[in-house]
């Protein structure tokens, strides 16, 4: 099935580009994502309308922190902080002027200037040091969002004015569009970065920093802008999130869901897109699944706590089983072996 | 990229399996969600685990249980209630995920009881553009009552300000001349509270606050310590009741503690303290409900029952009293609706008010007011219970003064349930 639909996609791509590649330009999966998602928020019910909007806005986090760490090598525990700074200049700037193009704007220029200044410094670190140095921005949101809380209104967080979605579409199927441009955009522009030259000079400094220096790869550079364009990534999610639950406060960005990422694109396949969008689905189906499992089980307490082990369970069983994640998997010759 | 491209369209079409394949079971009955003529679904957010659990937790059970008792009646218009408790670990952000689930998965018709100053916040505008009856929301925000803003928003407890006003006059009368201070909940509870206490006292000498997500008020207490505080007025949930009186006592920090109702249940603030809770006494807080040492009172009999019979024999502490109660107080609501149940039915019947319930003052319900009871009775901790002391007050949020309430409190119908 799937290699009959690629192979008729390879050859629009091969009389187009006159044979100069094999592989299909990462357009046509923009483009097949965008169709498949139009369809979908067209039969979906409301609820699972939003469930895949959130869906969208992981994944454009996912796909730039796979980038960050699976091509480049750096372990960044802080992207939940920088998705914590993009919506709240969202909020912000929405509230302020409630113009939805203009906050998006603002939300990734501030985050990536944050992506900046922590990609500078993370630049200098190494392993568990850049490690920490991340973790520490991620904890440190909710205490900035106390200490100034004529701003950030505390743990109460911001609500945000949106306008009504454009004629007759429902809110939610608003927000998976919404959520999913912002998705399908930001995996294809990285998709074609990692292609090229930046997607070599990443790899080479992950590999052998030595060895990359010596070929003539800046590796501070390469590695400070890695980290901004997993930066703005993380801040153009944020908004998305933000939309998404019309409001912003420190408990939607807490540590765990740092962690959270990191483990989904592990879980995902490390460094390949189609992981992260593993990684993303497992973040909105595993709660869900928690949820289920917590309230068949009569136990309204485990509920909170569930879904923490069920993905702890998860990452051990495919680490043991796919060390490659859920996207190195072969499901093809799976499917070929069981025939 | 083979593999890339098979996983990617995998996933989506497994994705898109799964969320095509769940769909139907969430589809409603009849015209209004979540009603049928068997069956009416109400759901809640509430904190069953993380910072605000201690007490509060026990809410929503105590709600459910007299539900059970109401149905195992018949129900009500031989509809049954069914109660769908979400827990959100008082996480505005987890408060938004799981209100849209219960309004658009599971098709609740009404939203009774969210907990949550915060919280509830969060989730005001999705339910207003649903249309979803926000009935009785477990805070005292003033911000429940906008009518023209949230037509279908309602209050339960007394609001903060109107707290605020009543413990500020208990101060003002009989701690005149000593130095009050303030720590308050960094979001529109400790904000509505100090408010509230400032109309009548003027401004305090110190102020503090403090964050749910950070269970340390040691810097706090030091700085009312500092200060020279001799009464400190708390507007804090029961776990930050006990962290501050605790705190206190450790720095050799003694004064007058006034609380907030909704922090202020002697059972779970003393289970919270361990062998440290004789620090409880002398406290002093306000309620508006009957007590649960209140053995002879009906309404606690009735209660009491029903906690036994349905609830699994619960501790009985001041929050399965208040479970109880919004419980009898939608069931009235519900009575009153009658028997072709609508949304704007119900919103419209809560406005008519006229309730008569387990509350030592009235409910203030009408077209314009869409807050909950207006006042509350001044209790004291005296040998590990809380007994009330002088009479019921009420007052406004605005600059009305704080009245003593004369009317005599009903007993409730001789089955237990408010007949229609």
């Amino acid at each position: 099935m799937t290699d009959v639909r690629e192979k008729r996609a390879t050859e629009a791509v091969q009389s187009k580009a006159f044979k100069r590649k094999k592989t299909p330009h990462p357009i046509w999966y923009a483009v097949a994502g965008a169709v498949l998602v139009a369809a979908l928020t067209h039969y979906l019910p409301p609820f699972r309308n939003y469930q895949l909007a959130t869906v969208g806005a992981y994944f454009t986090v996912t796909a730039g922190l796979t980038v960050l760490t699976g091509l480049n090598g750096q372990l960044s525990l802080g992207h939940g902080a920088l998705m914590a700074t993009g919506a709240y200049t969202f909020a912000l700037a929405q509230n302020r002027w409630l113009a939805l193009p203009l906050s998006f704007a603002a939300a990734l220029l501030v985050t990536t200037l944050a992506g900046v200044v922590i990609g500078l410094a993370a630049a200098r670190l190494r392993g568990p040091y850049l490690a920490g140095l991340t973790l520490a921005v991620a904890v440190v949101v909710p205490s900035v969002t106390s200490t100034f809380d004529d701003t950030f209104n505390s743990d109460m967080g911001l609500s945000i004015a949106l306008d009504p979605p454009p004629g007759a579409v429902a809110m939610e199927q608003w927000q998976a569009w919404l959520c999913w441009t912002g998705a399908l955009i930001t995996a294809l522009l990285l998709a074609v970065l990692v292609r090229g030259r930046f997607g070599r000079d990443l790899r080479a400094v992950r590999d052998d920093e030595t060895a990359a220096r010596l070929a003539g790869v800046h590796v501070a550079r390469t590695q400070v802008l890695a980290f901004v364009v997993s930066a703005a990534c993380a801040g153009l999610s944020g908004a998305l999130f933000a939309v998404l639950a019309q409001s912003v406060s420190p408990g939607a960005f807490p540590l765990t869901l740092s962690l959270f990422l990191v483990m989904a694109i592990v879980i995902g396949g490390l460094g390949r897109l189609a992981g992260a969008l593993c990684g993303a689905v497992l973040l909105v189906a595993l709660p869900a699944l928690a949820q289920t499992a917590g309230e068949r089980s009569g136990s309204q307490r485990l509920e909170g706590n569930l879904a923490l082990v069920i993905f702890g369970v998860v990452l051990v069983v495919v680490m043991l089983a796919a060390p490659g994640g859920l996207a190195s998997l072969r499901l093809s010759t799976i499917f070929r072996r069981k025939r | 990229m083979k593999r890339t491209t098979a996983v990617f369209l995998a996933v989506l079409l497994f994705a898109g399996a799964c969320e095509g394949s769940s769909s139907k079971s969430g589809s409603g009955g009849g015209s209004v969600p979540g009603v049928t003529d068997s069956e009416v679904v109400v759901g809640t957010h509430m904190p069953l685990t993380g910072p605000a659990a201690a007490g509060y937790a026990k809410i929503s059970p105590a709600t459910k249980a007299y539900f059970d008792f109401v149905n195992a009646g018949g129900g009500i218009h031989g509809r049954k209630i069914t109660y769908q408790v979400k827990d959100d670990a008082y996480n505005p952000a987890t408060t938004q995920q799981v209100v849209r689930e219960l309004v658009l998965q599971d098709k609740v018709f009404a939203i009774l009881n969210g907990l949550g100053t915060a919280t509830h916040s969060g989730v005001l505008d999705f339910l207003k553009t649903n249309r979803v009856p926000d009935l009785f929301v477990a805070s005292g925000s003033r911000t429940w009552n906008q009518p023209d803003k949230y037509p279908q928003t309602f209050g339960f407890n007394p609001d903060y300000t109107v707290e605020g006003k009543i413990l500020g006059s208990y101060v003002k009368q009989n701690l005149a001349g000593k130095r009050a201070c303030f720590l308050g909940q960094d979001d529109d509870f400790g904000r509505d509270s100090l408010a509230g206490i400032e109309k009548i006292l003027g401004p305090v000498a110190a102020e503090q606050s403090y964050v749910t997500s950070s269970p340390n008020v040691g810097p706090q207490m030091g700085a009312l310590k500092a200060a020279g505080c001799e009464v400190v007025l708390l507007a804090t949930i029961p776990g930050f009741t006990a962290l501050s009186i605790g705190t206190a006592a450790k720095i050799g920090f003694k004064p007058q503690f006034v609380v907030s109702n909704v922090g202020a249940d002697p059972a779970t603030v003393s289970k919270a303290l361990g062998a440290a809770a004789p620090l409880l006494e002398g406290v002093v807080s306000a309620n508006y409900l009957p007590l649960t040492t209140d053995a002879p009172n009906p309404w606690i009999q009735l209660f009491k029952k029903v906690n036994d019979q349905y609830n699994g024999g619960a501790e009985f502490d001041n929050n399965v009293v208040y479970g109880m109660s919004v419980a009898y107080l939608f069931v009235q609501s519900l009575q009153a609706a009658g028997r072709d149940l609508t949304r704007d039915g119900i919103t419209a019947a809560v406005r008519r008010n006229g309730f008569q319930g387990p509350g030592l003052v009235p409910l203030r319900f009408s077209d314009k007011d869409h807050s909950g009871y207006g006042g509350q009775q001044l209790t004291r901790i005296e040998g590990g219970k809380a007994v009330f002391f002088g009479q019921a007050w009420t007052t406004d949020d605005a600059d009305g003064a704080v009245q003593p309430y004369t009317g005599q409190p009903v007993t409730p119908p001789q089955n237990g349930i408010p007949a229609a």
